[in-house]
């Protein structure tokens, strides 16, 4: 694509850009543009103005900007926030240390890699509604298996999702169960694309297996951990689903993130206060991602 | 293939001739109702008994139920519903503040001028009255009451008596405490049901300060400033921090707390007593061992009950049916409609249908309830039907102030800013 610009550039050098020629006529977009407009535009746009009106879904009132006033002033919204930072920096730091031990594991010449590989992998398969309410139930302070299990050996466990302290890290643990496999596969791939010659050239320069894995492993599967990272911390911000089966944002409001707040005010009815909500959303969103997005760009230009 | 299509072409005229000389005939086939409930054990049984009955009664009609989810998932769903017109004809819903969220006259049927309302009890319509006047809905169920279960057969052995005020209670909680056993349930899995102590205790805040439902909804008096209207947080956290509670209050379930209440796990659960009718149900032999008393308060002589209005049932404005919905309702607020309720083991307090009688041998908890009625009894509606402005964040933060993690004061300030959330979002003049 950019050889292509460069050649047209050097043909006519000088010369006004030329519209570029869309080999299709007009008409062939117009079903894609509808759906575009009908199910992404407009309700974009809606969402922008209902965000300034006291909304009823009935009826509308236009406040101004009080309903992002109203929302910054929520008691939980800084809370939410840090929880939700927490939440993205916790379970993608885990799924990077967790999905490389594991990659290195399963690249070696392990008994049964095939099929170890695929069980790594199942919980990204599975329902994460269906993985909270499990773990919710094995997480069960009295009556759970994982405290029950631990009572055998006399440990008493504590309350997993009901401890205001313990809660946002149980989910992020079970997060990290789930999503681990996916992160194995990405590094898995990231090693066996290391060609075998630095090794080679390390065991001749006598290398031990840890330097091995320092100054070979590591730093050539770069590109497999910018991957994990950019994809456990985009899903960890705007996580919600495993939250809200597993602990609503409780005991109270302390596992509670921005997407769990959002959603309760609309529940609570509050249709413009969650929308305004949603837009500042979708702002945050943006400032984090874009900049991310343009470090990763400039990566790949160097390489 | 050509065969076919004859085939399908002569069927298809023939049904036309068929509509065609039905049209304008009486119509003879059955008309199909939709109506709309919580779903839940208690509910299930409930509509199951009074739609055979009506059915039985009105052969040409036929009732299909349908089940919504219940407390701030279930209100989304009602409002979304009846915005975009695709409500069922009947369905059921909360009277009161959150009747009056749904925007009622723009989306229900008038039922002003029905004849059964001469029947309703005068106590039932304003709570589902809309804010121009007229009457939209129909109760539904038995009154409830807010206040506290007790274990019958632990009183008995501990040699325990009915306590009148706050003080009493809790030295009882300290005997059943140091007796090991629980000595009050809590079930924050499901986060409502954490909100009993404050809601229940509306009766004694209404007793110390007459004009509070007023003065709440005009701005003017406040849950952290009033010190009657916070006491129920404090008693919520004195609860707690005495230790009181079921190792697992933060995770068990309200069927947890139903269980633990009936097999004599717990002594005291603080609730509706619309459990009455789950207890019946599951533990149809622990009954007779399960009592009920009103939240009290902190003098013995201002004791008195809590009540909750029942919900209503509402025709939406959208029905294609109107005549057989009218006919519905009409027979829900019937005493044959009651009777159905009773023999579902809905009978869990006094219904407000003129005509409508509870059996003798209502359980205890039921029969425990009769007095705050009578001559001399006291009683006065819960909060949300003497004011439309009820905060959506009570329940997490009874579930805070009730973990531990919240004192009082901060919960009933937090709760403040939720109200006027909630009343700015309903436009009440003075927010």
């Amino acid at each position: 694509m950019t050889a292509l610009s460069e050649a047209g550039a050097a043909v006519s050098p000088g010369a006004p850009r030329a519209i570029r020629r869309s080999p299709y006529p007009g008409w062939f977009f117009l079903p894609a543009a509808l759906i575009y407009g009908i199910l992404f535009l407009v309700p974009t746009l809606a969402s922008l103005y209902f965000s300034l009106t006291r909304w009823t879904l009935f009826n509308s009132t236009f406040i101004g900007l009080d309903n992002f006033a109203q929302f910054f002033r929520e008691p939980f919204l800084i809370q939410g926030l840090v929880n939700t930072v927490i939440y993205a920096v916790v379970t993608s730091g885990l799924k990077v240390v967790l999905g490389m031990m594991l990659a290195l594991l399963l690249t070696s010449a392990v008994m049964a890699r095939g099929y170890l590989r695929s069980v790594v992998f199942f919980p990204v398969l599975v329902s994460t509604v269906g993985v909270g309410i499990t773990f919710t139930v094995l997480m069960h302070p009295t009556q759970g298996m994982i405290n029950e299990t631990l009572a055998l050996f006399g440990i008493k466990g504590p309350g997993w999702l009901v401890d205001p302290k313990l809660a946002l890290l149980s989910v992020a643990l079970v997060d990290v169960w789930k999503g681990v496999g996916l992160a194995t596969v990405i590094y898995i791939a990231g090693i066996v694309a290391i060609p075998k010659d630095y090794y080679e050239a390390a065991r001749i320069d006598g290398a031990t297996k840890w330097q091995n894995f320092l100054y070979v492993t590591l730093p050539l599967s770069r590109p497999a951990t910018a991957t994990v990272i950019t994809l456990s911390f985009i899903g960890g911000l705007r996580t919600f689903d495993l939250i809200w089966a597993m602990t609503r944002g409780g005991p109270g409001f302390s596992s509670d993130t921005i997407a769990s707040v959002i959603y309760k005010q609309y529940q609570a009815g509050f249709y413009g206060l969650s929308t305004a909500g949603n837009v500042v959303l979708f702002v945050l969103i943006a400032i984090l991602v874009v900049p991310l997005t343009m470090l990763l760009n400039r990566r790949q230009g160097h390489e | 293939m050509l065969n076919k299509t004859a085939k399908l072409l002569t069927g298809l005229a023939a049904g036309l001739l068929t509509v065609t000389a039905l049209s304008g005939a009486a119509f003879a086939q059955s008309v199909n109702l939709t109506y709309l409930i919580p779903s839940g054990p208690e509910n299930q049984v409930i509509a199951d008994e009074v739609v055979k009955a009506f059915e039985a009664a009105n052969p040409d009609i036929n009732v299909d139920i349908e089940t919504r989810p219940g407390g701030s998932e279930g209100d989304n769903l009602i409002k979304t519903r009846l915005a975009t017109g695709a409500m069922a004809d009947v369905f059921l819903y909360n009277s009161g503040s959150l009747f009056q969220a749904i925007n009622p006259q723009q989306f229900l049927v008038d039922l002003t001028n029905e004849p059964w309302q001469a029947d309703v009890q005068a106590s039932f319509k304003p709570v589902v009255t809309a804010p121009d006047g007229t009457i939209r809905g129909a109760p539904a169920r038995a009154a409830m009451a807010g206040g506290i279960y007790y274990n019958k057969k632990i009183y008995a052995e501990l040699g325990l008596s009915v306590p009148k005020t706050w003080a009493e209670f809790m030295a009882n909680n300290e005997k059943i405490k140091a007796a090991g056993k629980v000595a009050v349930i809590q079930t924050y899995g499901d986060t409502w049901t954490s909100q009993l102590f404050v809601l229940a205790d509306f009766y004694n805040v209404q007793a110390k300060d007459p004009n509070f439902a007023e003065r709440y909804t005009a701005n003017e008096a406040k849950f952290a400033t009033d010190p009657a209207a916070l006491r129920g947080f404090e008693k919520l956290q004195e609860a707690h921090d005495a230790g009181l509670f079921n190792e697992d209050f933060g995770a068990a379930k309200y069927d947890d707390g139903i269980r633990m209440l009936a097999l004599g796990e717990g002594a005291h659960y603080p609730m509706l007593s619309f459990a009455t009718t789950a207890l019946v149900q599951a533990y149809p032999d622990n009954i007779q061992d399960i009592g009920f008393f009103a939240q009290p308060g902190d003098e013995a002589e201002l004791n008195g009950l809590t009540v909750w209005m029942p919900d209503g049932v509402y025709i939406a404005q959208t029905t294609p049916n109107l005549d057989a919905a009218k006919k519905f309702v009409a027979f829900i607020a019937s005493p044959e409609g009651c009777d159905a309720q009773t023999r579902a083991g809905g009978a869990s307090g006094p219904y407000l249908i003129n005509g409508c009688t509870l059996p003798a041998d209502v359980p205890p908890a039921v029969s425990d309830l009769l007095p705050y009625f009578a001559e001399g009894g006291q009683n006065g509606p819960a909060l949300e039907f003497l004011s439309p402005i009820k905060g959506p964040a009570l329940e997490q933060i009874t579930v805070e102030v009730g973990s531990g993690i919240r004192p009082a004061a901060d919960g009933a300030a937090l709760y403040d800013e939720d109200v006027r959330k909630q009343a700015q979002q309903l436009g009440l003049p003075g927010w």
